[in-house]
């Protein structure tokens, strides 16, 4: 089952480095080596299974956008799923940048009336935390003006935080077809086993797909960044060619167990009640293998 | 993305005023870190005058060690303090404005000693300000770091003439003073370069020292190590790690601990972190210092930090130091990373192999209870110490070491 999504946006604004890190195991720091993209950049990437991603890292410079408008118009906006605009949050040329952003949307829905749009603000670190949301909502507030009647979800990101990953999870989660099954298997496991949250995350980009939350927690940002903390563990330990199977953390207050679960993704669970040893919710978590494995292959 | 090390360090400095007060009999006590009001509201910009209280130097350099980061400006100093103690992620060093007061900071490092970092303002010259009383500052330092900038050629000579001239005045004010130089910045250059660079500024620094010195014997009596680090990868780590090593008087004995627990349990390697600044205090012996190892470990101790402070609850931080909590972490090459948190600061990271921790675990649990009952015997010793000599204000000859001999008969043998 293949899903196409368009990447897009004006020459900058950080859409290759993007998907350098979600699905190349890029580091930050690691995407100032990458220079320009030249027309379109296709790739296919393997996810949960029976799901490809094929995405299309469309170049930005003006003389490429002019011909996605006009003479690649078909082959670029037909059959998508996910069209994935990319604006600069620091960019000067706001006139243009929307005029593209427009014509962007005025070719998805002639060629690929339902397919999903998302909007990101990127670089949102290049302005003062305190400023972050209030301009986020400006741009926000413009954005949804512009793309009327279209139905359009924006958010702010950055590649030096998990703001990149709470964006591309939340993406990532509409595309994947069975979402209301899988969180509803989640919710049984985590009855029976008395687990506090379990979250079920993708193998090699580590971005959450399904979640199941039985204790409310304050921190509403925490799946994020815990896809950040797990990804950059396992990008360090590639240094050394080698990668984690499964961490345990136990104290007086909870329980941690990220382990293997099924081929394709790997599960958090975290139980907060002291008489359950780490030892039986292992032994749970290796039982209910095989009923998500089943599931996974049905989709 | 946590800032526990904040809050110690501000606890941290105002017992620091309580007990100097105790050494000290006379002589104004400014205290002045970074973060908290000092006790009289007082600020200037001169040093602590300690300096008539020989005795009292000598002892209190024992517990508080100083360590003193000096350099150029724009080396890096107040960087590196900030990424090593302050959990500073290395790219947000950019944003920092130039050090323009000298800075004490007490760190509560470990449970050991709690260090004194001086990070020195580039643009002062230390000897020759005058509100810098620069002889108190060097007689009561255990280490003088000196930094330099690796990527900035122009200003080699200047760094090094600095650098000599810091050796000779540091030396005869104190000739207990370690001097170590960070070659900084190194991140940008391939290996072969950053070997270049390490040797020119070994080979200019040594002749330079030659030059300066007409009996040519203070070389053989300096204590001068290089290093090659940045902020931007582990090497900073390992080499402040290093530096810390010679200022903990019990570093050879921790060390004989660990290779006791290594011998016996089957471990490939064994580390005893400072958790907030991933130093390492002590490592076994059994094979030299594997980068790689410790650089997993430190990898290790960041993600077991950053998940616990998402899901602990709001009134409890870091991580727990009871006999049942660990962290386990198995890797896809057969090892297994184990951790336990020894006391507040200080946590035992272990490599080891898959078979080995499975069938053990049970007997390496036990040797690990009594591996924490000596660390907190030599912890318990070290206070005893501090205390009498504060009260006293006598040197005190005899050396408090733990009969670790006593640790080594119980450890359950070899399997």
């Amino acid at each position: 089952m293949r899903k196409k999504i368009l990447l897009i946006g004006k020459s900058g604004s950080g859409k290759t480095s993007m998907r350098a890190i979600i699905f190349a195991n890029y580091t930050s720091r690691d995407t100032n080596r990458l220079g320009a993209t030249i027309e379109v950049n296709q790739a296919y990437f393997k996810f949960l299974g029976n799901l490809i991603l094929n995405l299309w890292d469309c170049g930005g410079q003006d003389h490429f956008m002019e011909n996605y408008f006009s003479s690649q118009r078909d082959t670029i906006f037909k059959n998508v799923e996910v069209l994935i605009y990319v604006f600069d949050v620091y960019s000067f040329e706001t006139e243009k940048d929307i005029f593209y952003y427009q014509r962007s949307l005025e070719s998805l829905v002639t060629h690929s009336p339902n397919a999903k749009i998302f909007v990101l603000v990127n670089k949102m670190d290049l302005i003062p935390e305190y400023e972050r949301d209030k301009k986020f909502e400006k741009h926000k507030a413009e954005i949804l003006e512009y793309s009327k009647p279209v139905q359009i979800k924006c958010f702010q990101t950055s590649i030096w935080d998990e703001t990149l990953y709470r964006a591309w999870s939340s993406i990532v989660q509409d595309i994947v077809l069975n979402s209301s099954l899988l969180a509803n298997s989640l919710n049984e496991f985590s009855n029976v086993i008395e687990a506090d949250e379990i979250l079920l995350f993708e193998r090699t980009t580590f971005l959450v797909v399904s979640q199941s939350l039985r204790k409310e927690h304050s921190d509403l940002k925490r799946f994020e960044k815990i896809s950040s903390i797990i990804k950059q563990f396992k990008v360090n330990c590639n240094r050394f060619d080698t990668t984690f199977q499964s961490i345990e953390i136990k104290n007086d207050n909870f329980t941690i167990i990220i382990d293997n679960f099924t081929p394709n993704t790997y599960i958090m669970v975290i139980v907060s009640d002291p008489n359950i040893t780490p030892a039986l919710t292992i032994h749970n978590i290796k039982y209910a293998q095989k009923h998500f494995q089943l599931l996974e292959s049905q989709t | 993305m946590s800032k526990m090390m904040s809050s110690s360090v501000i606890d941290q400095t105002s017992s620091l005023s309580i007990s100097s007060q105790n050494i000290l009999s006379n002589g104004t006590i400014v205290d002045f870190s970074v973060g908290s009001m000092p006790a009289n509201y007082g600020y200037d910009e001169s040093f602590s005058k300690e300096d008539d209280e020989e005795d009292s130097n000598e002892e209190s350099s024992q517990f508080k060690p100083r360590i003193l980061i000096m350099g150029l400006r724009k080396s890096g100093k107040t960087s590196i303090k900030n990424v090593v103690f302050h959990k500073m992620e290395p790219n947000e060093t950019l944003l920092l404005d130039p050090t323009t007061k000298t800075n004490l900071e007490d760190i509560s490092c470990c449970s050991f000693i709690t260090f004194q970092v001086y990070d020195c303002s580039g643009q002062i010259d230390l000897f020759n300000d005058p509100t810098c009383d620069y002889i108190a500052l060097l007689k009561g330092c255990g280490s003088l770091i000196f930094v330099i900038d690796a990527q900035d050629e122009d200003q080699y000579t200047d760094a090094i003439s600095c650098l000599t001239q810091t050796i000779f005045k540091g030396y005869n004010i104190n000739r207990g003073i370690k001097f170590e130089v960070f070659i900084h910045k190194v991140d940008g250059f391939p290996d072969e370069k950053k070997m270049d660079i390490y040797n020119e500024i070994q080979q200019r620094a040594n002749e330079m020292l030659i030059q300066q010195d007409a009996t040519e014997s203070l070389i053989q009596k300096i204590y001068l190590n290089y290093h090659l680090t940045s902020i931007y990868d582990h090497s900073i780590f390992e080499a402040f790690s290093k530096v810390v090593h010679k200022l903990i008087p019990q570093h050879r004995q921790l060390e004989r601990l660990l290779d006791f627990l290594c011998n016996s349990c089957g471990l490939e390697r064994a580390f005893l972190f400072d958790v907030a600044s991933k130093i390492f205090i002590a490592s076994d012996c059994i094979s030299p210092l594997d980068t790689q190892l410790y650089e997993l470990c430190c990898d290790k101790i960041d993600l077991v930090l950053d998940i616990s402070n998402i899901y602990a609850p709001k009134d409890v931080e870091g991580i727990s130091a009871d006999d049942s909590s660990y962290t386990c972490v198995k890797l896809n090459n057969e090892l297994y990373l184990y951790m336990k948190q020894v006391d507040k600061f200080l946590a035992f990271v272990c490599v080891i192999r898959d078979e080995i921790f499975v069938e053990n675990r049970g007997i390496m649990d036990y040797n690990l209870t009594l591996f924490k009952d000596s660390i907190k015997d030599i912890l318990s010793a070290q206070k005893t110490v501090s205390q009498d000599q504060s009260v006293n204000n006598q040197n005190n000859t005899n050396s408090s070491e733990p009969d670790t001999s006593n640790m080594a008969n119980n450890i359950l043998g070899n399997f």
